[in-house]
């Protein structure tokens, strides 16, 4: 019966890529961190991770692509969440996106992207740290 | 930053979703803003038919929720879903996997459903969940689906909350004994067996059948037994109807005023609870009082009804700040 108020993230995979293994490997380690982590699978449209987003209100949105369409798909969720005056939510992304494409996509929002690799433990302590 | 809670509460009323999230996740941090806003939207509540989804981990409940809110929609009827998941006793931290099955309706804004942890209470819901389905209510869904964590025997807190209790089982799952034992089958008002499909459901069906009769207290309901498989959606018509039923049941026997003042009573036990045990941990003096009685105890130099008693009678002299 804490009173503390609990860090909610959504994982969500934008898309048709059918790879989830990164996704929930990093669902599992937020879990770990004393997150509670949201986890809505594969093929997700925009419309339907912006809306979840709305209504756990999560604090955090982690979504993981493999399939190359995030410079389509991405400004589309980034537009859905400020449509639901959900702007001031924290946006983080992973999955296979070439470094050119990091600066247009910090452009639209993103804070931050986590290739492959990355250790779980960066991606906990950047939440930790832009969240309050 | 304190939101305003009269605005938010405003904004509920309209059945705005942002605002009613907002709210949720107030009242999971049992902050007392949250219980201000609860106090204002009470009045509002007490018009969705509130039912429970509850029956082992895996049984299918989240599916089975899905394909009811698909039939419900297509009576037009608005749907609030409250998912419970267990918060890891260690970490705190949660895996709510709930809404994987439901994602269909993520783009329906008629349908609002919420994820939460268990955070630590037992029984098979949050502490928040009441006031989860209270602004759900509010907002004026008229159907709210509550969810309850994968239960084992125990996990009965269902019935404080929800008027119709349907109780998911499957085939295979241990002998007759476990059907007579006292708990989690005295809950429910309705039982479903899903993944009828698999072997063993007929032994499943008449397992449950001998059970009930050997008798229940005969308060005019009979349970009925359904035979569903949730992923094809065959027998949710008459899972809707046997929902729909027992409602009407509880309405002409006039056992809804049994039912709902069970409620209210379990509801007011809780929060009588949950205050005493914040205030004896938030209180600094209190918080005082309490360790060195902890410690007391431990020492032998007294018993814990001693102690507790010494708590409760500190609490109520104490005058409110």
């Amino acid at each position: 019966m804490t009173e503390t108020r609990k860090i909610r993230v959504l994982i969500a995979k934008p898309g048709l890529d059918g790879h989830d293994r990164g996704a929930k490997v990093v669902a599992r380690a937020l879990r770990d961190a004393g997150f509670e982590v949201i986890y809505t699978g594969l093929r997700q449209t925009p419309e339907q991770i912006a809306e979840t987003a709305l209504q756990e209100d999560v604090d955090v949105v982690g979504l993981s692509i493999l399939s190359g369409a995030h410079m389509r798909l991405f400004p589309e969720i980034m537009q859905l969440l400020k449509e639901r005056e959900m702007a001031d939510v924290l946006v983080i992304a992973g999955g296979i996106i070439p470094e050119d494409d990091f600066e247009p996509l910090k452009k639209l929002g993103i804070k931050e992207i986590f290739g492959p690799g990355t250790p779980t433990g960066e991606i906990v302590d950047f939440i930790r740290k832009h969240t309050k | 930053m304190a939101p305003d809670t009269t605005e938010l509460v405003k904004h509920v009323l309209k059945g705005n979703r942002r605002a009613a999230a907002r709210l949720m996740t107030l009242t999971e941090s049992l902050s007392p803003e949250a219980h201000a806003a609860i106090k204002q939207l009470y009045p509002y509540t007490g018009k969705a038919h509130i039912i429970g989804i509850t029956g082992p981990p895996g049984s299918g409940k989240s599916t089975l929720v899905d394909k009811l809110i698909e039939k419900y929609r297509s009576h037009n009827l608005s749907v609030g879903v409250v998912a419970v998941d267990p918060s890891s006793p260690f970490t705190g931290g949660a895996l709510l996997g709930d809404r994987i099955r439901m994602n269909r309706f993520a783009s329906d804004h008629d349908v609002f459903i919420r994820s939460m942890g268990s955070r630590g209470h037992l029984g098979g819901l949050a502490w928040a969940t009441m006031d989860v389905v209270h602004i759900l209510d509010a907002m004026g869904k008229d159907i709210i689906m509550v969810e309850t964590v994968g239960a084992g025997q125990a996990e009965v807190d269902i019935v404080q909350l929800a008027e119709t209790v349907v109780l998911l089982s499957v085939p295979g799952l241990g002998d007759d004994i476990q059907t007579i034992k006292a708990g989690i089958m005295e809950i429910g008002n309705i039982f479903a067996i899903n993944k009828a499909d698999l072997d063993g459901a007929d032994r499943r069906f008449v397992e449950l059948q001998s059970a009930l009769s050997l008798g229940q207290e005969g308060d005019g309901w009979e349970p009925p037994i359904l035979k569903v498989v949730a992923t094809t959606g065959e027998g949710i018509e008459d899972l809707v109807k046997a929902i729909q039923d027992h409602h009407e049941y509880l309405v002409e026997s006039e056992e809804i005023v049994k039912n709902r003042e069970r409620r209210c009573y379990a509801q007011l036990e809780t929060i009588i609870e949950r205050s005493f045990i914040r205030k004896l941990l938030m209180d600094p003096d209190e918080r005082t009082l309490f360790d060195k009685l902890v410690a007391e105890v431990d020492q032998r130099k007294t018993d814990p009804y001693t102690a507790a008693e010494r708590l409760i009678l500190h609490l109520i002299k104490t005058p409110k700040k």
